[in-house]
């Protein structure tokens, strides 16, 4: 009997498949189960000017602080806790490193959206008056509404452009080797729509399951994607570290205030490239693990 | 507890839970610590159905001290949220790095749009909320550097960008700005920044020194009204007993 296709990938054959110059589109949200282990894979690769389109956290900052970013569609960036602002981002945006389109956060959705149902804008208020004009001028325009108001006139709108992406890569809790996945934890945030708006989608998760496993343990409404929506599927344990996975794990915040404190000198970035990401994943979650463990002696001793 | 113990904090609060008065069943999203008091003070006395959520994606039953978690009616994740933007069933006070005369707010860099001087969290909700539903500001700080004649980036959208031909702008409201100098609006001669009260002990000097352009109204301003003794037991016992609000706002 003929069987379904097994997606099955490492995180390495993954990114070699992305091309430099590619729109990738990166799931989660700020510090919030972003797809960490492929952003590392993507610093490992020669991989560059690159086009992300996100709601940025660290996953941004990191691929800020290798240079791969040319150009960056966000609502926002935030770490989501102290400091708050990613140092990495910053410095790329004081030293106009990066060419930015900044947008309201529900254009980003909207964009998404407006992608996954093949269509090449649609309307939404978000952006009128603001400066999101200014960050986008002639790229961003306007729609004037075919219907008046009845007293004649018409409401004029942003006409939000597709966010049409080659690549996505988004972190999940549980999936099969297939493309069926699920979050688990009190948000979905937007991964679905990363899916939908690209060509190429890939999924990290937790731990691939058989899917009869995955279907009980999980509700319905969890079950994010779908095979329609996946082209390759990765295992990453902790692959979403250091920001937070639903009920998989909460956030890092010592490894969070360690990334933002060592990108404050060169001398500190690099201890912090030699010890976490100048190998494999594997030998970075060794190291967090040694980190979290020494931190853990160091409160102790005190 | 007399009324002369009164916090500057506790006024702030207070400020901030009037924000919602007769805002009805409506989603209130406060975005800081005295604002979240305030909101919860509000639904504790006045506004029993407004929603309020735990921040992340749960919206609340009780009305829980703030930094605790307590019963659930029902889920709001963040695609949720756009949604009841969209909707206009929604206040929120928002922060602001900058504000100007016509309330145009900035919260998402300092310096030239595509090179900063500082970078902040960029425009976020800000373009939305302002422009779908009533959005007011909490400032701790009053001071110059917030209070400026241009902010660098327009993140909420002012009354002065408002084109009146084009009936998209008809849900800007920007009801009221809450610092820890008093209470205002932007009721002045064309939507400016107007005081409707001062903190006690307060002086209109005061605010005058530390905004960049003219206070309407300043002069005429009176006291923010005090607790009633209900409220400042709701503030100190069952809202903020750890007094999280001294924190953030200082006299």
């Amino acid at each position: 009997m003929a069987s379904k296709r097994d997606k099955t990938k490492s995180l390495d054959e993954v990114v070699g498949e992305l091309r430099s110059g590619m729109t990738i589109g990166l799931g989660g949200w700020g510090s919030r189960r972003k797809p960490m282990a492929f952003v590392r894979a993507i610093l490992r690769s020669d991989v560059k000017d690159l086009t992300v389109v996100t709601y940025g956290g660290p996953d941004l900052g990191l691929l800020c602080s290798a240079g791969k970013v040319k150009k960056a569609y966000y609502g926002f960036v935030s770490l989501d806790s102290a400091p708050f602002y990613d140092p990495w981002f910053a410095k790329a945006r004081t030293a106009g490193e990066i060419e930015v389109r900044e947008m309201d956060e529900g254009m980003v959705k909207c964009g998404l959206e407006a992608a996954a149902a093949r269509l090449p804008f649609l309307p939404i208020r978000a952006g009128l008056g603001s400066d999101v004009r200014s960050f986008w001028g002639d790229e961003l325009k306007t729609v004037t509404s075919p219907y008046p108001e009845a007293d004649g006139r018409s409401e004029t709108l942003i006409a939000m452009p597709a966010l049409n992406l080659d690549a996505s890569f988004v972190h999940l809790n549980l999936g099969d080797k297939h493309g069926n996945a699920a979050y688990n934890g009190v948000d979905p945030y937007f991964d679905d729509l990363y899916c939908m708006a690209a060509e190429k989608r890939y999924v990290s998760v937790e731990r691939i399951v058989e899917t009869e496993e995955l279907v009980k343990s999980v509700p319905l409404q969890n079950l994010l994607l779908n095979r329609m929506m996946v082209d390759a599927v990765v295992e990453a344990p902790n692959g979403a570290h250091f920001t937070l996975a639903g009920e998989s794990y909460g956030r890092d915040e010592k490894f969070q205030r360690h990334y933002a404190e060592s990108a404050k000198t060169p001398e500190s970035w690099q201890a912090f490239v030699d010890t976490f990401l100048s190998g494999s994943e594997e030998d970075y979650q060794a190291a967090v693990k040694k980190f979290a463990d020494s931190s853990k002696a160091g409160e102790q001793a005190k | 507890m007399s009324e002369s113990t009164v916090t500057r904090a506790e006024y702030v609060v207070l400020a901030c839970a009037e924000i919602f008065s007769g805002a009805g069943e409506i989603m209130a999203s406060p975005m800081s610590t005295s604002s979240t008091i305030g909101a919860r003070l509000a639904r504790l006395t006045t506004e029993p159905d407004l929603l309020i959520t735990d921040g992340e994606a749960l919206i609340l039953e009780d009305t829980p001290a703030v930094g605790t978690k307590g019963p659930v009616e029902g889920w709001i994740p963040f695609r949720k949220v756009f949604d009841v933007v969209a909707s206009g069933r929604r206040h929120v006070v928002m922060g602001a790095n900058q504000l100007d005369r016509h309330g145009n707010q900035n919260l998402s860099a300092f310096g030239p749009l595509q090179q900063p001087t500082r970078q902040m969290f960029g425009v976020r909700g800000a373009p939305g909320n302002t422009i779908n539903h009533a959005t007011s500001y909490f400032v701790p700080k009053h001071s110059k550097r917030v209070f400026v004649d241009k902010v660098d980036v327009v993140c909420g959208v002012g009354y002065d960008q408002i084109d009146p031909e084009n009936p998209a702008y008809k849900y800007l409201n920007i009801p009221r700005v809450v610092t820890n100098l008093g209470v205002f609006d932007f009721g002045g001669p064309g939507n400016t920044f107007r005081a409707l009260s001062l903190h006690p002990g307060v002086t209109a000097e005061e605010v005058a020194e530390n905004t960049s352009f003219e206070v309407a109204g300043l002069a005429e301003a009176g006291i923010t009204r005090d607790p009633t003794a209900e409220e400042l037991h709701l503030i100190r016992e069952t809202l903020d007993p750890r007094n999280l609000r001294d924190r953030e706002v200082s006299a």
